[in-house]
Order: C-alpha cells, then structure tokens, then sequence
C-alpha cells in the first residue's frame, strides 16, 4: 500500500520501499485502485467522509489479496495503524458490518513495512553504505503506542555496516504534526517541532530517519524555516541505499 | 454560573495556546516539572513485578465501582451518618456551594482553612465563601501560590508548576510581605510558608478538603497528600467539609489500598505519599483530634449523566496527573492554555463531558495530536485517545458549512481512484500546491513557521506505472 502523502510529496520513499522489499526476497504488486487510508478525516471526528475514501483503499488491497498477496505492506506506521486498528472501528461506526469483516482480514495481513523487513531479514543481502553516517531514529507515535513496534527499526539500521546510532533525548516524543492538529494550533505543533529540533541539534545527527514520511515532513519543513538544517529519510531510503547494487549513490 | 466555565472569555484554544507558547519561561519550567515526574513515575512504576496487571486490577475495580455507584454511594453516607457525619447530595455546583457556605455561616466562621481540592475548584468555591464573608486560605503550597497570585491551577497535583522558584520568592515578598532577603531555595520558601501557614492551620474556624479515595465500607475519606496539611485541616479546625466527587469511592480498604498504591506511584513515583490520612466519622470519645462535626458534600455536577453512555470510563479517573506529565502537548503550553479547570489528556475529555452545554468546551478534543502517550500512562487504562476521537465525532457533528463541505468535496473525490489520480496530478502540474496553498486558510495555519511541503513531479503512482 502506498500512502497518499508518499504517492505525492515522497514518492522516493515507495520507490526505496519496493526497491528493498524486493531485495528482500518479495515479489511486489500495487494495484492502483488504492487512494488513501482515509485517517485525516477520521481523526477530525468526519466518519462517514473517512470511511468512503476507506473503502476505495480497502477494496484494492482486498483484490491483492485475492490475487494472491500474502501480505499489505505499508511504509508508514501510521496509516498501517489505521488499517489495521482503526479500519474496523470507523466501519463499525458508519455502520457498515460487511466493510468491518473485509476490514479485519485485510488488517490481519497488514504490516508496516519495517515489521515486516524485520522478519525477513535474513533473506537481506549485506547491507553497506560507503559513506559512514550518524543516525537518530525518530520513532512514531502510532506505530510505537498503537503498533508497538518498537526495536525493529533499530535493529534494521543496526544491520546497516556504516550506519551508527545517534542517541537523543525525546526520540519517542511526538513531533509535533498530529494531522488537524498541526493547522488548528499551529504554534503548539511548531513549538512541539522545535523541541525535536533542539534535542537533535544536540547530537548533530548526519540524518534523522524515521517510518513516517508525515512526521519527517513535518520536523523537515520546520527546519527548512528556521534555518536549523536537517536531513530527514524514510528508513527504506537508507536501506536501499546501502543495496549492494548502490553503494555508490549513499542516502 | 454553571461550575464549568471557560476562563479567559473571548479567547480561542488556539489563541491560548500561542499565547502560552511564546512564554518561554513558562514553557520550561512545565516541561522540567513534568520530566521530573514522569521520570519518578517511570522508576515508581519499574519496581513492582507486574505493574501492568497491576493497572489491569485497578482498570477493573473502578468499573466494578461504576457498575455499582448508586449502591456504593448509599452504603457510603450510611456509613458516614453512623459515624455522626452530614451528607450532602449536591446535584450542582450551586447545590454544593450553597451548602458549604451555609455550614461555615451558620458558625459564623470567617477563618477556613482550606486542603488542595480540584473539586472544589471545578465549583469555584473559594469564590463563594469569600463573597459571603469568609476569609479562605489554601494551605497545600502550591495552591496557596496560585492563591496568592490570583491564578487558578496549572496541574491537578502540582498548581503552581509553571512558576519556578524565582518567580515564587518575587511572590512572596510582593503579595505576603516576605522579606527580599528570603533566599530562593525551595527550603527556604518552603520554610517561610510554613511559618505563615502555621497560624492559618491554629486559627481556622472550619476546614474544608477533597477526598482522593471515599471509602464506602466505613464511610472513610483517604486524603493523599506530601506535606500533611491535610492531617492539619482536617485534625485542628472543629468544622471539618468535604466535597467528594461522586465517582472517587471504593467498595472496601482492599480496592482503595489497590488505587493508593497505583494513585501515589503515578503522580509522583512514591510507594505511598508522606501522608495518607483517613478521616472516619466526627471526633470519639477520648479521641485528642479531628472534628467535633463532619460534612460529606456528594459532588455530581453532571457526572451521573456519564455513568450509563460510552463515555462512563472517564469516570475511573484518580486525578493523578500522569497523563498531563506525559502530554507532547501539555508540556508546551502548561495548564492555564486549555482554559479550564481539567487540563491535559484527562481535562480534555472530561470537560467536554462535563460542560457539554458550552461549546467551547468541544474544542478541546482537538487539543491533542493523538500520541497515545496518555493512554500508556493512565494506571487505570482509560482509553483517552479513543475518547478524544469519539469526542471530535461528536463536534464535527456540529461543524459548520463549510468545513463539512470541504470533507465532503475531499471524500468525493478521494474515494475513487481516477479522481484522485486527478487531484494529485494537479497538484503535481506546474507543482503549483505551494504558492497557492499558502494562501488557503489551511495553507496560511500550516505555513505558521513552517514551509509548505511541494508535491513531487512524478507521483509514486506514475512511477509505478511506467515500471520500477
């Protein structure tokens, strides 16, 4: 599944994933029928909106899954919560019974795509980046608190030769952006932001990677505003850069 | 007045917020505070085997509680009207603050002495009992700050935690006279408050206190209190009152020792707080302290209209602060920013419950970026962040025209791949998004202090298409 914010403003981030997954021994499909995961409305309280962009996506990965597909592969922890956890509760809520059970079967085989990797990672080939770099690990909140995925990022960058950690204080906190949340307060968002930022300057990371394109946005265009540079990647990119077959090219 | 009311009139979240957001003071003396006791809580929490099983037992025995409140209630005034206590069953916060200030007239007292009670903020009783004559100090130091200073609290355990200890010692000498010569050390002001607090304890003509736990087997009040002012309010003055919110009981001393020890660990990492008083009945016979005369004041103030709805969970709340220490959010903007009695995670849920008639009390569900962390903290497993959800459900059910239309428009359009495909690719073209989005309202919000994302040239999707 390719999220709307990766289909439009980082389509780098769905090129590395596709890049890795297939290095990681899957086969890889994406059916096209799929818009979005419908979160943004449902977390501003708009149901029945959410549930019928929902049901576009919903409708897409289940034809994979009758193609075949073992597993929806998500890179983004956020919208994988979404299908997974909150899918069945917003078709509960407008009602829709048969949506909630095509829901919870589609859930049950989604994973975000760092869960999934990490139960694959033996069928990785070595992963090497040419250019040593530090990294600090943002770890998302829906991902972390509703997922509890927890090591697996870090465990993937570990495997990384040439990729060591970056160890800051907050690294679990959020970031600030939260959807609606990040235009109805904009200045609580943007103090949240910079409270990363400041906590990252501390340690001067070469890159900050995380699983959530939203959030690296979100702490990258703060940054970009107030001329504290830093460098956001989605953890595919730096997994795909240090792809045997890129080890030139470096995140 | 209801006993829910906004403070700040005129004022928006948003504007609060931003307001609180550029007081850097502020903004770090709340987030050193709440890191210092979410980091005690953290090690409070590490030291028992089993602390979520613990959490489970205590999420079970306020359920327990609210399935069998009215029973448990009816069985508590029993108990208090055995030991020779009153009870006052307040529907309102008029009904309970009328009371109150009844009792402290018909002893004519003008002296009350007053321990840390969210309660009897939430029915803004200090207000009546001075407007009817009545002299009122608080005696928990962090409320007589704020009492001093004319504030309402920031943080349901720690009401003056936004003020560091410079800005407390200016207080003291510009609002009680200190001397400027007072050091700053937290012992020092600690020392002097204690001194001025002394003589309100010996001279108080009537105590008035909250209840952490109402104990419904013996009638017993738990007060849950670091710096025994508790014990003093409740053992010197002859007139003892209480305003016990109505969902803060427990069947028997099993279940409230159960909720001790998860209230204390989570407010502030203790085992036990310094002191755990229990009030039971008036003074007995031979017995050298405690009230000659007890009043239970029953406080519902709309709670009972949550007991049988989706949002009855709300109620196991213990008010210990956890989730406020923990809030991404609450850590920016302090308490005064949400603009009400309650705030953080907790307060945003249960104000708008509570103050349902009040719009603006709706807006709250939309402080939050929907973190979770709250809901990992909260020891009775209150799943806040669903309520905050089902909470903006209940507000957009209300929103005005034209954000429904935008939903709408944005819904029509998304659910249906090909449109999509067309919105983003327009989006896409010229990558005209940036400019023009930033003067859409939406655009104007996001780019406060931000710069405005650009969509790619090539989506994913025209990628895909052309083969990767």
């Amino acid at each position: 599944m390719i999220t709307c914010v990766v289909d439009v403003v980082a389509p780098e981030v769905g090129e590395a994933s596709v890049r890795v997954l297939r290095a990681a021994g899957c086969d890889v499909s994406c059916d096209l029928a799929q818009t979005c995961c419908g979160q943004p409305a449902w977390n501003a309280g708009f149901a029945r909106e959410a549930a019928k962009v929902a049901r576009a996506t919903l409708g897409a990965l289940e034809s994979e899954l009758d193609r075949g597909a073992e597993a929806v592969v998500v890179p983004a922890g956020s919208c994988a919560t979404m299908v997974r956890q909150f899918w069945p509760e917003l078709f509960q809520v407008v009602g829709d019974a048969e949506a909630v059970a095509r829901a919870r079967r589609v859930g049950a085989r989604t994973y975000e795509l760092s869960e999934l990797l990490a139960t694959r990672a033996d069928a990785l080939p070595p992963l090497r980046l040419d250019r040593p770099v530090r990294v600090a690990l943002h770890q998302s909140c829906h991902m972390l608190r509703e997922l509890r995925i927890v090591d697996q990022p870090a465990a993937l960058l570990e495997a990384v030769d040439g990729c060591a950690p970056a160890v800051w204080d907050g690294a679990d906190r959020c970031c600030g952006f939260g959807g609606t949340f990040s235009v109805k307060l904009p200045e609580a968002s943007v103090a949240m932001a910079d409270e990363k930022l400041r906590a990252l300057a501390v340690v001067e990371p070469d890159l900050v990677v995380g699983c959530d394109s939203s959030c690296l946005m979100h702490l990258q265009t703060r940054s970009d505003a107030t001329g504290t540079p830093i460098h956001v990647r989605h953890l595919a990119e730096v997994l795909a850069a240090a792809l045997p077959d890129n080890a030139e090219a470096g995140p | 007045m209801s006993g829910h009311h906004l403070m700040g009139p005129g004022t928006t979240l948003r504007s609060r917020t931003a307001d609180a957001v550029a007081n850097e003071r502020l903004r770090s003396n709340v987030a050193r505070a709440v890191d210092r006791f979410a980091t005690h809580r953290r090690e409070g929490l590490d030291e028992l085997e089993d602390a979520d099983g613990l959490r489970r037992a205590a999420r079970a025995v306020k359920q327990q509680v609210l399935a069998d409140l009215p029973g448990l209630l009816e069985r508590f005034a029993d108990q208090v009207l055995a030991r020779g206590g009153h009870v006052c069953w307040a529907p309102t916060a008029e009904d309970a603050r009328s009371y109150v200030v009844d009792v402290v007239g018909r002893h004519r007292a003008t002296r009350v002495a007053k321990s840390k009670s969210m309660a009897t903020e939430e029915i803004d009783l200090n207000a009546a009992l001075e407007s009817a004559g009545a002299q009122v100090v608080e005696t928990d130091l962090g409320e007589w700050i704020i009492q001093l200073a004319d504030e309402t609290p920031s943080h349901i355990i720690a009401p003056a935690l936004h003020r560091d200890r410079h800005q407390i010692h200016d207080l003291f000498v510009a609002a009680v006279g200190a001397e400027p010569a007072l050091g700053t050390e937290p012992a020092e002001l600690v020392g002097f408050a204690r001194g001025r607090l002394r003589e309100v304890f010996l001279a108080a003509e009537v105590g008035i206190t909250g209840a952490n736990i109402a104990v419904a087997e013996t009638g017993s009040i738990v007060l849950v209190t670091n710096e025994g002012n508790g014990r003093l309010v409740t053992a010197l003055p002859p007139v003892h009152v209480v305003v016990l919110g109505m969902e803060r009981l427990a069947a028997d001393w099993a279940q409230a020792e159960l909720l001790l020890a998860l209230l204390a660990r989570s407010a502030t990492g203790q085992r036990l707080s310094s002191y755990t008083n229990i009030v039971t009945g008036t003074r007995g016979d031979g017995e050298v302290d405690g009230a000659n005369e007890l009043h239970v004041v029953i406080l519902d103030n709309g709670r009972s209209s949550l007991l049988a709805g989706e949002y009855h969970e709300m109620l196991a709340c213990i008010r210990c602060g956890a989730c406020l220490n923990v809030c991404p959010v609450y850590r920016q903007v302090g308490g005064h920013a949400y603009g009400w009695v309650y705030p953080g995670p907790m307060g945003s849920v249960l104000t708008p419950l509570l103050a349902h008639d009040q719009p603006e009390a709706a807006e709250l569900a939309g402080a939050s970026t929907l973190c979770g962390a709250c809901m990992d903290a909260c020891p009775v497993q209150i799943p806040l962040q669903d309520l905050l959800l089902s909470l903006r459900r209940r507000k957009a059910q209300g929103a005005g025209a034209a954000e429904r239309a935008a939903w709408n428009a944005w819904a029509a359009a998304w659910s249906d791949a090909r449109r999509y495909g067309a919105t983003t690719r327009l989006a896409t073209w010229g990558r005209m998004v940036a400019p023009l989005a930033g003067r859409l309202p939406v655009g104007r919000s996001w780019g406060t202090g931000r710069t405005v994302p650009r969509p790619a040239e090539r989506r994913f999707r025209d990628r895909w298409r052309e083969g990767l």
